[in-house]
């Protein structure tokens, strides 16, 4: 009925619309209309440029960097020192810095990922439609706190909590407050995406296992669980993602110290603090040390791009259609 | 043998949801229910934590940063003496590059979802662009920073910064100079490609959520695909593209390592006059507050962040009343 409506609306604005048209020629409007068209076609092109001119930028700024006499590519991709501002010898290996980007990312993702699908298991499968209701918008809330505040929070609650209740040895920077605030700020993306891809399976499926007597655990781990576990494993790869590029949270709270540890209470440097450490400090523009943040930046943009394409073919591939 | 051939069978087609049931759980009735209420128990646990998480977090900087919040917080500068900072200039630097932001992302960011929802034919071309996107939107918001500082801050070292090409007289507030160094304008346009992403996949979705049925009943009178569009679709899915367009801008007003990449001063007394000028940011101010160990500055970055979070919240606020408006008035 009210489509119905809609449609007479909608027809009697565009009969207005061409009345006003008629006083032009056809001519004019074909021009117009593919003016706009062309403008449009601009603006989409301009996301293509984006892409294209990252990837420029750090191709070319890295190869300035490998083509420098004090760096050898061997090392940079094989060296477990990383030491490019102090001492004598500079020395430009990695890996310290990738690991201290998986020790935070793993403790982010160790605490977020199961804690996030739990959430949206309840939120999806056994919540009243009351509590969920409160629950959505505080984490949307949760969404939509500015990283710096999670920085901030990790370094004046999180890490003095550690170091009075867990263990003396956590410093003001240690990979656990940092990799434990990260958790909290993808969390939220865990716990909503993964409840959207819960709540797009049928309802069917859910009352056929309820009729074979299975419980609400049953159903909701053996049937639903597995019939979203496309939009589940997109989820996790999004938010692993979001928390290797994270960038405020680690300049505050992991360190700025690179070093190949395992050890969540050290302090350790990720990809993207090394590069706040560059780009605030007084490194000259066309130094050494300025260059080699670019093909940090290379790196960790290879890291995520392919962590995304991975997400996007894994939710294409293995999407179960149910109609 | 019997289990093994179903096992077999099953990996080959997919399973009923009772075989699933029938098969995995060989507990009692019983047992399973005492599972089905440790779940929950579970689930009810893990849901608590997320909310007291949120609690700690606002309570503890509440505690922490109250105590500093007053008028004249807003109005001063950032000082040396911690009792007389204040806010002043990254809280103008954030609504002047916020406002960049949005003047420059909505319509780029609208007009692809328009091309691509209602111009393209399903072709490999809108296909590879939709999946650009989709890639874009992963991109570390750091990366789009060395972007913003190579593309707009030095404009890839065509132009000598040293002696700028200028247009204008520096008292217009729409002074500009070629590079734009890290003015307003070089941190709103690096804002802009980090949400730009955020605005068009949620523009899409609100045109998608036009009925096909309003664009088939403008075309079949001999509208173009343009008066169709502008007349009909566009102010049908208005509400939905604010929304999106205002979330985007949240997002970027939170922002600050994109801004830092830019190399902005770090140590800012004045306000943004025109879109050359230095400023900073909420965010950046934070981080930097956050990083004196000295007494007094961990209070101003807890009362900084109070500021951020309630400029934050009345954006959202902001969103929903314009849905509402815009929402009556289209019936």
């Amino acid at each position: 009925m009210s489509n119905v409506a809609e449609i007479s609306t909608a027809t009697s604005r565009a009969a207005a619309a061409n009345n006003r048209g008629t006083a032009r020629s056809r001519a004019a409007r074909i021009g117009t209309e593919r003016v706009i068209r062309g403008s449009l076609l601009a603006c989409a092109l301009l996301s293509i440029a984006t892409t294209f001119t990252i990837l420029a930028i750090l191709l070319v700024q890295s190869a300035s960097f490998f083509a420098m006499p004090q760096v050898s590519a061997w090392e940079f991709f094989t060296g477990t020192t990383w030491a490019p501002l102090l001492g004598e010898e500079k020395h430009f290996g990695i890996w310290p810095l990738i690991a201290g980007t998986l020790l935070v990312t793993s403790i982010a993702a160790a605490f977020a990922l199961p804690v996030g699908l739990v959430v949206a298991i309840y939120l999806s499968e056994y919540a009243p439609s009351r509590v969920r209701s409160i629950l959505k918008p505080i984490l949307e809330v949760l969404a939509g706190i500015p990283t710096v505040v999670y920085g901030f929070f990790a370094l004046a609650v999180i890490t003095p909590f550690l170091h009075d209740h867990v263990s003396e040895s956590f410093g003001t920077f240690n990979a656990l407050g940092a990799g434990l605030a990260v958790g909290i700020m993808i969390l939220p993306i865990v716990a909503s995406l993964s409840e959207d891809s819960l709540r797009a399976v049928p309802r069917s499926l859910r009352d056929a296992a309820f009729a074979m007597g299975g419980t609400r655990f049953d159903v909701s781990t053996k049937v639903v669980v597995p019939a979203a576990l496309s939009g589940i494993v997109a989820s996790w790869l999004l938010a692993i993602t979001r928390a290797i590029g994270e960038t405020m949270i680690v300049a505050l709270a992991a360190g700025g110290l690179a070093s190949m540890t395992l050890n969540p209470a050290d302090e350790v440097q990720t990809m993207t603090a090394y590069m706040v450490q560059i780009f605030t400090g007084d490194a000259p523009a066309y130094g050494i040390e300025y260059k080699s943040s670019f093909a940090v930046a290379t790196i960790l943009f290879v890291i995520t791009l392919s962590l995304t394409v991975v997400g996007n073919l894994f939710l294409r591939a293995f999407r179960e259609e149910y109609e | 043998m019997h289990s093994l051939g179903a096992r077999t069978q099953s990996s080959t087609r997919t399973r009923t949801p009772g075989e699933i049931v029938a098969a995995a759980t060989p507990t009692s009735q019983a047992g399973r229910r005492i599972v089905d209420r440790a779940f929950l128990g579970v689930c009810i646990a893990f849901t608590a934590l997320a909310v007291l998480l949120l609690v700690v977090l606002v309570v503890s900087i509440w505690q922490d940063g109250h105590a500093r919040l007053s008028w004249q917080f807003l109005s001063s500068f950032a000082s040396r003496k911690t009792e007389e900072a204040g806010v002043r200039a990254p809280l103008w630097g954030s609504i002047w590059v916020c406002v960049i932001c949005a003047v420059a992302a909505l319509p780029i960011g609208v007009g692809t979802a328009i091309y691509l929802e209602e111009f393209s034919k399903r072709s490999r071309f809108r296909s590879f662009i939709q999946l650009n996107i989709a890639n874009l939107a992963g991109v570390p918001s750091i990366v789009y920073g060395i972007l913003g500082l190579t593309a707009f801050a030095r404009a890839f070292g065509t132009a000598n910064s040293e002696s700028p090409i200028t247009f204008g007289q520096p008292e217009s507030f729409f002074y500009l100079q070629l590079p734009f160094g890290h003015g307003v304008l070089a941190g709103g346009l690096t804002l802009m490609l980090v949400v730009l992403p955020i605005v068009i996949v949620s523009s899409q979705e609100a045109l998608r959520t036009v009925p096909g049925s309003l664009r088939t009943a403008s075309l079949a009178l001999g509208a173009t695909q343009w008066q169709t569009t502008w007349n009909i679709t566009l102010p049908a899915s208005i509400p939905m593209i604010m929304t999106g367009g205002i979330l985007a801008m949240s997002r970027a007003i939170g922002e600050a390592a994109p801004i830092l990449v830019l190399g902005v001063p770090l140590f800012i007394r004045s306000t943004p006059t025109n879109l050359m000028s230095d400023f900073t940011v909420l965010p950046l101010q934070i981080y930097n507050w956050s990083m004196r160990q000295q007494s007094g500055f961990h209070e101003l970055a807890a009362a900084g962040i109070i500021v951020l979070l309630a400029v934050l919240l009345t954006l959202n606020a902001l969103a929903v009343i314009i849905r509402h408006r815009l929402q009556r008035a289209n019936g």
